[in-house]
């Protein structure tokens, strides 16, 4: 029972992997023992780090991402958007945090009060929960979980019972009829997703990010997934909207509908958790199709072959500390451009029927996605070199 | 005593302890919806304790389908058919509380009796880890192939059930009373919102011209 230290501390020493790359953990534990700490308290020192990091990371995604939305909203309605909170209005998502922060927190009268508590803790803790898998490097993520991706898609199955909890708990008729299209709309467009990662999963042999990223890099952006998988990409895509609630597929708090849906009674920071919760979802999502079938953290050009350009060796200190930072900023930028074209759908298409929405995931997705894994499991017994033998 | 074992003997006592008075609240409350919610903790608290084990595949599959899915459902249908009614007494209750409660007493005094007279194996073979999955995988496709694709045939089965269940067109005929089955959905009739005007003779516009 209790033989397993590995499991509980949840981050696998990076040292053990034979990889190239930054290993800040390696030289953060070597440093902490040459002040004298025993190697349990530097490992100790060093676990809180990369999650603080990263959670702070998903914060600063959120914000952007807010003020993103506004700015290009407005451009696409011609107007010009937030411009008087700070230099192009970039301290504008911190007003309206700043102003969630300050506002009464209302629990209706007739409400469940400890499940309209519990309600939106239990959407935003999945979504954060996830970012243990995201690599933005090497061994830049927080652990490198054998399970990997399975492990995002049991967590975000917990979502809707977050939205049913704070659906059924506010005692309004638009609240509980939002949370059971989310429940609906989440269970039904999961198939489809589970089944476009499997068909990555199939071709890279492994469910760790890490693993799938790595075998996208070997020639540059000619290796990457999305050319071997147009149509996975496009499932996924499509899945990941829907489960983030992103117009077309917002059906859950559809305004003219359903007032807000499960979020109609809520306010200040219990709404601020429900905002948090889909925004980080949104850069999830981003982050998750950039690794997928983007090449994670891989630059158009392998790093090795313009390392070898100008003479240098990958190992070289300076070399790794630019192919890290490279790798970071590739992540983002493949990220953000996915949230651009996410917040352009969002502004552009009208919001799809609930019958057309299970229509959808039911009978277009779902076999698609079953024919789109049949032929990468033929494909790769057939090219087991371009597809992953 | 490291850090690593005491951090493991709280997390232990904290998920036995879910698990444990979640399961009771499940049985013993009153409230049904809590009892579901409180089902999906119970199930998440088994889960954490595969993650003890080092079963990370089986966790995450445990949170996977009995969380998102088994328990999703369950809440599903407490919600859709939550009407707020007034049970009739059932006759005896106490009595048939009291029977029960000892029916599963006994059952747990059998358990505990088997816990504690089996030879257990301490501490039991080292786990695996991460290589799990592989295992799993080919025991699914070799000596437990009948098994697992018997109980796909079982999933087959109450898939169709179910679709012929739901849907509407299937009986013309009442099966038990024989009488006709009007299974269409009633819909309130509606005033159109254009005014449909039948093809018109030529205007005068038109013969004008």
């Amino acid at each position: 029972m209790m033989t397993a230290p590995e499991s509980m501390t949840m981050l696998r020493s990076p040292l053990a992997a034979v990889s190239t790359g930054l290993d800040l953990q390696g030289s953060f534990t070597t440093a902490m023992e040459g002040f004298g700490l025993t190697p349990g308290t530097a490992h100790l020192l060093w676990l809180p780090l990369p999650m603080l990091l990263v959670l702070v990371a998903a914060v600063i995604g959120v914000l952007v991402n807010v003020w993103l939305e506004r700015k290009i909203s407005a451009a696409v309605q011609q107007r010009i958007g937030p411009e008087y909170a700070g230099a192009l209005g970039v301290l504008q998502p911190l007003a309206d945090g700043l102003k969630l922060l300050w506002k009464e927190d209302i629990i209706p009268a007739k409400a469940d009060g400890l499940l309209f508590t519990l309600g939106p803790i239990l959407v935003l803790i999945p979504v954060i929960l996830s970012w243990l898998v995201i690599p933005f490097g090497q061994n830049m993520l927080i652990s490198d979980v054998g399970i990997g991706v399975f492990l995002w898609i049991a967590l975000s199955s917990i979502q809707p019972i977050g939205l049913l909890m704070s659906g059924y708990a506010s005692n309004n008729k638009y609240s509980l009829l939002g949370g059971l299209r989310a429940a609906a709309q989440s269970i039904s467009y999961e198939i489809p997703l589970a089944l476009a990662v499997l068909a990555v999963v199939m071709m890279s042999n492994s469910l760790s990010t890490i693993d799938i990223v790595n075998q996208q890099n070997t020639a540059g952006i000619l290796s990457w997934n999305i050319w071997r998988q147009p149509v996975g990409f496009l499932i996924f895509w499509i899945c990941a909207l829907a489960e983030c609630e992103r117009l077309p597929f917002d059906l859950p708090e559809a305004e003219e509908e359903l007032v807000a849906g499960y979020q109609t009674e809520y306010s200040g920071m219990k709404f601020a958790l429900f905002y948090l919760g889909s925004y980080i979802n949104l850069v999830l999502s981003a982050l998750l199709v950039a690794v997928l079938y983007l090449g994670g953290w891989g630059f158009p050009i392998p790093v090795e072959w313009l390392a070898g350009a100008i003479g240098q060796s990958v190992d070289a200190p300076v070399v790794q500390v630019i192919t890290g930072s490279l790798g970071i900023v590739m992540t983002v930028l493949k990220a953000y451009l996915l949230v651009f074209i996410a917040i352009l759908l969002r502004w552009t298409l009208p919001r799809v029927r609930i019958d057309q929405l299970l229509d959808l995931g039911w009978k277009f997705l779902l076999p698609i996605a079953l024919v789109n894994l049949l032929v990468t499991a033929g494909l790769k017994l057939a090219f087991p070199a371009f597809f992953g033998g | 005593m490291t850090i690593a074992s005491t951090t493991q003997g709280i997390c232990f006592l904290i998920l036995s302890a879910a698990v444990v008075f979640g399961s009771l609240g499940v049985v013993l409350l009153p409230n049904i919806v809590y009892s579901a919610f409180l089902l999906g903790g119970v199930f998440l608290s088994v889960a954490g304790l595969y993650l003890m084990l080092n079963a990370s595949f089986v966790a995450a599959a445990q949170v996977l389908v009995y969380v998102g899915a088994v328990n999703v459902l369950i809440l599903f249908a407490i919600m859709l058919v939550n009407k707020k009614e007034a049970m009739a007494d059932i006759p005896g209750l106490a009595l048939r509380r009291l029977l029960s409660g000892g029916v599963c007493l006994g059952l747990f005094l059998l358990l505990l009796r088997v816990d504690l007279t089996t030879p257990w194996a301490v501490p039991g073979p080292s786990p695996i880890g991460d290589d799990a999955t592989v295992r799993i995988g080919i025991h699914l496709f070799t000596d437990y192939l009948l098994p697992f694709e018997l109980a796909s045939v079982l999933l087959l089965m109450s898939m169709i059930g179910a679709i012929v269940l739901a849907r509407r067109d299937v009986f013309s005929v009442d099966i038990v009373t024989g009488d006709d089955a009007d299974q269409a959905l009633i819909e309130k009739s509606r005033t159109p919102l254009l005014i449909e005007t039948p093809p018109a003779e030529p205007t005068a516009l038109e013969t004008r011209r």
